[in-house]
């Protein structure tokens, strides 16, 4: 066909090459499809309470139930110290918070995997998908963090009306509560780079796959969930600390409950690690996500 | 000249087959060491075409080579070419589902792409919320679907329904409800593949008829990749023609589909000697080789549905003065008999002068003509029989022989583009005349 020379000049909507610059994250390209986020995480929120019996109440079994058990296993049987708060209040704030940055790690680092299909068929950002991962577990973490906060008023009107009950441990809430929405911030940007980083890989090595679920147990035990930082040995501290959650789940434990202390260091690695993870995650699933499809 | 709306250059897309990736960390990081020193990739061979029957001398694949083409805004396109020619490959880089890896593609206006009807449903949400989510996922604003929501209801045909969960659709429904949802989107540049496949008839010409209402009326530009001839003549006025990942023709859609017609690569329309599967053989005469040719181009087995199947058969005669009738039956692939026939003055409209004439020991070759505007756009078998005169029980016979397609060109639909009924489609007479 000949090519009109008026229109060779033409600007483009939309150009569509072999290599983009890698620092191009087609963040713009993302917020032009917000709308559909919000329908991917009320898709997700809906159909996980019409396919169950109980519905929501699943949110709140599954803490209720880890809070029970660690309270009798580490707290009752192994007699591990948490820092003079109620054993109650001492797991669950552990639990709920370990488990909002585990669900986007673990849920993020199969979005390839699980979207496959889709992902084949109709292009929108990808960067969508593990975003809605992230917010629908926001949700699920909102009413875990209602009945935290049950939990946590209880042993506070307690502590003030009825401290003898308590044996001694304390309830003491104080400014670094204000931190909390920045903390979870923290956990999901962290949680979501992470599993970015795992999600592209595993299109290459399927291996790391089976990796995550075992790697996230063990983690736990590497963060200062069912335990205190300060009852770390010396010897392990520093390895705890470089881990990343720690500072994050020391700090939101402080501030509600006042036990143990609030490490400056930990938290500001926590907050570098958590954007230099985060962005690295970003780049390489952007690189990973254009050709992708050709691959599994 | 209007603008162009879509405008691709030296576009290549390679695949690698086999096992890749994992395991050959070496091989990676030799690559990744060449890309660096901002060498070529040492593992794309240049050159080397896609044919799936011939083996590849490397692992690479070149679904599409080397492509280049504009297209205007407001055309309507129709993508041609065989399974495996680069079809869906194309339409995948244009609607950014994988990257070209040479070459680029610039867009003017926004682009839908539905390759798939139903991308993104969710069993257990309703209709209602799978119009939503649906159309987010193919690009549209939340405004935009409410805008068109009442449109998309009424076209799918699902108000009753509306607020069900879609897995209780009938599967005609679900496919309705989401070609509807496509069909409304609010883009420039709507890339359609083979997604009317699925559907009733009726479904199939409502589809097409939004299509085409997309095309000529809203100024929109389309590219759609088919099987279905017919469609494509009625809905596409350009058509491109690819062929092992090559760009053969971009031209008026007639054009293109005669030239689609006439390049049949399947080259499978004669067998010879060694390779003929004779079920039954006979000591007085013995297949050679058989041929199915068409007027225009020699030997295929892909033929026009207005052109002449000629079937051959080349035959060796033992002994002098064996009497030797040959003879086929023409089956649809579900291996039932259309037709039997063979050169009986009464029971063919040629004369065959060797009709029942003693032969000499040598080799002969006898055709029959199936015409043209007879069979339907279906896959048709042939068997072939030497029956010696007077000896039934000494024939040869070669079953399933030869196997041709007849292809829909458009030339006899220009009124129905539905789903044509039947195992042949002849041009009878007809005529109508007021009685009353």
């Amino acid at each position: 066909m000949v090519i009109d020379p008026s229109t060779s000049n033409q600007e483009w909507d939309l150009e569509i090459k072999p290599h983009d610059s890698v620092l191009n994250l087609h963040l713009k390209d993302v917020w032009n499809y917000r709308d559909l986020l919000w329908l991917l995480v009320r898709r997700d929120f809906v159909s996980f309470y019409k396919q169950t019996v109980l519905g929501p109440l699943w949110f709140f079994i599954q803490p209720i139930f880890t809070t029970i058990v660690f309270t009798f296993v580490f707290g009752g049987l192994a007699k591990i110290g948490t820092s003079h708060v109620p054993h109650a209040l001492f797991y669950m704030a552990g639990t709920i918070a370990w488990n909002y940055f585990a669900d986007c790690l673990t849920k993020t680092s199969t979005v390839f995997k699980d979207n496959a299909n889709i992902f084949g068929k109709v292009y929108f950002p990808r960067l969508i998908m593990p975003l809605s991962i992230v917010f629908s577990n926001l949700v699920k973490f909102g009413v875990q963090f209602l009945l935290f906060l049950i939990v946590f008023f209880y042993f506070l009107f307690k502590y003030h009306y009825a401290p003898a009950e308590l044996n001694g441990d304390k309830v003491e809430p104080n400014l670094f509560l204000l931190l909390f929405p920045v903390l979870i911030a923290l956990m999901a940007i962290l949680g979501l780079g992470l599993g970015l980083i795992i999600t592209a890989l595993t299109t290459k090595y399927r291996d790391l796959a089976f990796v995550v679920t075992f790697g996230m147990q063990l983690m736990m035990y590497a963060t200062p969930v069912i335990y205190p930082l300060s009852e770390a040995s010396e010897k392990y501290r520093p390895f705890i600390k470089a881990n990343p959650m720690t500072g994050l789940i020391e700090t939101f434990r402080y501030g509600f409950t006042g036990g143990g202390q609030f490490y400056l260091d930990s938290f500001l690695y926590s907050v570098v690690a958590c954007f230099v993870l985060f962005f690295l995650g970003l780049v390489i699933f952007n690189k990973v996500e254009k050709d992708f499809v050709d691959t599994v | 000249m209007g603008d162009i709306a879509i405008k691709v250059e030296n576009l290549s897309k390679a695949y690698q087959l086999g096992d890749f990736g994992t395991g050959t960390l070496s091989r990676d990081i030799e690559r990744k060491w060449a890309l660096l020193r901002g060498k070529e990739d040492p593992f794309l061979t240049v050159g080397e075409t896609n044919d799936r029957a011939t083996a590849g001398t490397s692992d690479i694949v070149w679904s599409l080579k080397d492509i280049n083409f504009d297209i205007q805004k407001g055309d309507a396109v129709g993508v041609i070419g065989r399974n495996g020619a680069g079809k869906s490959t194309l339409l995948k880089v244009l609607s950014r589902v994988t990257v070209p890896t040479r070459g680029s593609v610039k867009i003017m206006g926004r682009v839908a792409s539905l390759l798939e009807v139903g991308t993104g449903f969710h069993p257990e949400l309703t209709g209602r919320e799978n119009i939503f989510l649906n159309g987010a996922i193919l690009g549209m604003r939340k405004h935009e679907i409410k805008k068109h929501f009442d449109a998309i209801v009424d076209f799918a045909g699902v108000e009753r329904y509306i607020d069900t969960p879609v897995k209780r659709y009938s599967s005609g429904m679900y496919v309705r409800l989401a070609f509807a949802v496509a069909a409304h989107l609010e883009s420039e540049i709507l890339i359609v593949d083979e997604v009317l496949a699925v559907g009733d008839a009726e479904f199939q010409k409502k589809c097409l008829g939004k299509m085409g209402e997309v095309s000529k009326g809203e100024g929109r530009t389309v590219l759609f990749v088919s099987h279905n001839m017919a469609a494509i003549s009625n809905l596409c006025s350009k058509s491109i023609l690819l062929k092992h990942g090559q760009l053969q023709t971009l031209d008026f859609t007639h054009t293109v589909i005669d030239k689609y017609i006439r390049t049949g690569e399947n080259s499978d329309g004669q067998v010879n000697k060694d390779d003929i599967i004779v079920k039954q053989h006979s000591t007085k005469a013995g297949f050679h080789a058989l041929r199915l040719l068409s007027p225009a181009k020699g030997i295929t087995a892909d033929f026009g549905i207005n052109e002449d199947v000629i079937v051959e058969i080349e035959y060796d005669v033992y002994h002098d003065g064996a009497i030797v009738q040959p003879s086929i039956h023409l089956l649809d692939t579900l291996d039932t008999v259309i037709f039997a026939t063979f050169s009986a003055p009464s029971a063919s409209s040629t004369v065959d002068q060797f009709y029942k004439v003693p032969l000499q020991k040598g080799r002969y070759k006898s055709t029959c003509v199936i015409p043209g505007n007879y069979l339907n756009d279906k896959n048709y078998k042939i068997n072939a029989f030497l029956v010696p005169e007077g000896d039934m029980a000494n024939m040869a016979i070669a079953e399933n022989v030869l196997a041709f397609t007849v292809i829909e060109t458009g030339n006899m639909r220009k009124e129905y583009t539905g789903e044509w009924w039947g195992v042949v489609r002849p041009k009878l007479a007809w005529q109508t005349e007021q009685v009353l």
